[in-house]
């Protein structure tokens, strides 16, 4: 009996392998190129643990255990771009978090027509504009002696600061440009949330004489909270890691003192210093605490919310 | 009830308001950098420029055409979006296929495979000693092969085949005598049209606007996509146009800033011509990738 099971247990396992053999084939470029080029960089985090030289290759170079993190958190740099990483990023939760969910909020508010497809098609539009231009309208248009906003000023007799050179202005730049460029493209979640709210419930607010503010406050906004939550738990994930190239376009000399964050200093020691254990040390360091802040905001919204990504 | 309406009134003139208002912020910033681009040079510098173009010209886009490396950008970042997309929805498309099939051995192997490097990588410096092992620096291969698989893309089709593609369908077609290969492009393709496109365009735009792996990968300057360019021209603030012909500097300096300008647009165009097409897919390519399980 078990020996007969045996044999179709094999012949099962013979026929289900002949028929993932055209599935296998269909999957291992993308298997290949992943292992390749993400897998293997994996393996040389241990670079963060030994004195890598070029000349040495990655497994012959010496152990030298914790000394480059040692290392980093003994220096300057550690303290200013752990701050300045974090500061931003907080600042872009606090700010870039709400404002998505207020204007998908006021995008329900408008009557179907003409006014709201154009709300909507032109408040997704900056979304498409590279990082570059992005950093090129920043500057041209923030400039202090030919750029838009002087000439408003000065049409108003004031003069206008060098805001780009500012350290203290560096995290607003960074984060309003980036709610003028996103707000937009990320409100449509909350509208397909928003969408989906079955209408009885307002159908029954409006018998019962309710006003739209209060509609918004006691259906609308908890019943997007899910969504929310979720979406806050996935951010929080990153917020060791703010978006590098923004950050790296807009420094300059004179802002640098509040404009170094994690990932820039991580490129110009590795790339630019070749102090590649170093660097890499630093990226490893930014990794591991995103994935506990991640992991922890996850735990948290899991109790107090029941909502929870794993 | 009166003044819930009272109330209500107030609401809707308030909405109408800060849309308006929004509308506003958005458009204008676009709209000054046509208008400016379009110009008068020396009005734009003094700032005569507020809601029309002053005389209308085209030197900035005659001075900015005259460069060759605004032209071999341009026809870098078309090599690489066209053959960039191309390969990265082969080689998305199928694997997310393999992996929406239930019949697919081990694949919960290959789920956790695909989901561990959405959280976890190997950094800026161990990928680029990778890179450069695989003889892949100073390559045009750099900005197609290394990072063409989006493991969230590969998920997102995988949701979209198992949602959208009847299990019934693929016995049907095994009854028949039908290849997976077979069934494969000749229907579930076929009807998977939505889902290519979203793919196709997303990883269209990202690759038009992508600059970092050029930046780190491509050195020589015949290689460089237009991204780069753009960054001498706008953040280093390199001016292209060579000194001594004759003009005043003020008025070369005034010239090149509008130049930046004219910059802004040409490189954006393509982008913007894309958007109707982009816009028909916005809430789908969302929606398809906010589907759990």
């Amino acid at each position: 009996m078990s020996k007969d099971n045996k044999r179709k247990n094999k012949r099962y396992y013979a026929y289900a392998i002949k028929k993932s053999v055209p599935l296998y084939i269909m999957i291992l470029p993308a298997v290949v190129i992943l292992f390749c080029f993400t897998y293997i960089p994996m393996s040389g985090i241990i670079i963060a643990f030994k004195e890598y030289s070029p000349a040495k290759g990655i497994l012959d170079s010496p152990w030298v255990g914790f000394k480059h993190f040692i290392r980093f958190f003994k220096s300057y740099q550690f303290g200013n771009t752990l701050k300045n990483t974090l500061s931003i990023s907080i600042y872009s939760i606090l700010v870039g978090f709400p404002l998505p969910i207020v204007l998908a909020l006021l995008c329900t508010q408008i009557k179907q027509g003409f006014f709201k497809k154009f709300f909507q098609v032109t408040t997704y539009l900056p979304h498409f504009i590279s990082t570059m231009i992005m950093c090129g309208m920043i500057l041209l248009f923030l400039s202090p002696s030919n750029g838009v906003i002087s000439h408003i000023l000065s049409f108003f007799h004031m003069q206008m600061p060098n805001i780009i050179g500012e350290p203290g202005k560096f995290s607003s730049i960074y984060v309003w440009s980036d709610v003028w460029q996103n707000v937009g493209w990320d409100s449509i979640i909350y509208l397909a949330a928003l969408s989906a709210i079955d209408p009885t419930y307002y159908e029954a607010a409006i018998m019962d004489g309710a006003s739209k503010w209060q509609r918004i406050k006691n259906i609308d906004i908890p019943l997007i909270l899910p969504t929310a939550m979720i979406l806050l738990i996935l951010r929080s994930g990153s917020v060791l890691s703010v978006g590098f190239e923004k950050v790296f376009l807009l420094q300059n000399q004179l802002n640098m003192t509040a404009s170094e964050v994690i990932s820039t200093y991580v490129y110009k020691l590795g790339l630019l210093n070749a102090q590649y254990s170093l660097s890499t040390a630093i990226n490893l360091f930014n990794t591991v605490i995103n994935l506990v802040v991640l992991l922890s905001v996850n735990q948290i919204s899991k109790k107090l919310t029941d909502n929870s990504l794993l | 009830m009166k003044t819930k309406v009272g109330n209500d009134k107030m609401f809707n003139f308030f909405v109408y308001f800060f849309a308006i208002l929004m509308i506003f912020i958005i458009v204008y910033p676009l709209w000054f950098i046509i208008i400016a681009s379009f110009s008068d040079s020396t009005a734009v510098a003094n700032g005569e420029i507020w809601l029309l173009p002053k005389k209308i010209q085209f030197d900035a886009y005659r001075e900015l055409f005259k460069q060759s490396l605004i032209w071999s950008g341009y026809k870098n970042t078309i090599i690489y979006t066209a053959a960039g997309t191309l390969f990265q929805l082969i080689v998305n498309v199928t694997a997310g296929y393999a992996m929406s099939r239930k019949d697919f051995l081990g694949k919960k192997f290959w789920t956790i495979y695909f989901t561990i490097p959405m959280f976890i990588s190997g950094g800026l410096i161990p990928t680029y000693l990778t890179v450069k092992q695989f003889g892949l620096v100073d390559n045009r291969l750099a900005m197609v092969l290394p990072f063409a698989v989006s493991c969230y893309n590969i998920i997102v089709i995988r949701t979209f085949f198992k949602s959208n593609i009847p299990d019934s369908l693929w016995e049907a077609a095994q009854m028949d005598g039908c290849s997976t290969f077979r069934y494969f492009i000749q229907i579930v393709l076929p009807l998977s049209k939505a889902i290519l496109a979203v793919i196709g365009l997303w990883s269209a735009v990202g690759i038009w606007n992508s600059w970092f792996d050029a930046m780190i990968y491509l050195t020589r300057e015949e290689l460089q996509p237009l991204q780069l360019v753009l960054r001498r021209l706008l953040i280093i603030n390199e001016s292209l146009i060579k000194q001594g012909s004759g003009d005043l500097a003020a008025r070369l300096q005034n010239l090149s800033d509008k130049m930046k300008y004219a910059a802004i647009l040409v490189s954006t165009l393509p982008i913007m011509c894309l958007y109707p097409f982009l816009q028909k897919y916005f809430n789908q390519g969302v929606m398809v990738g906010s589907i759990k399980e």
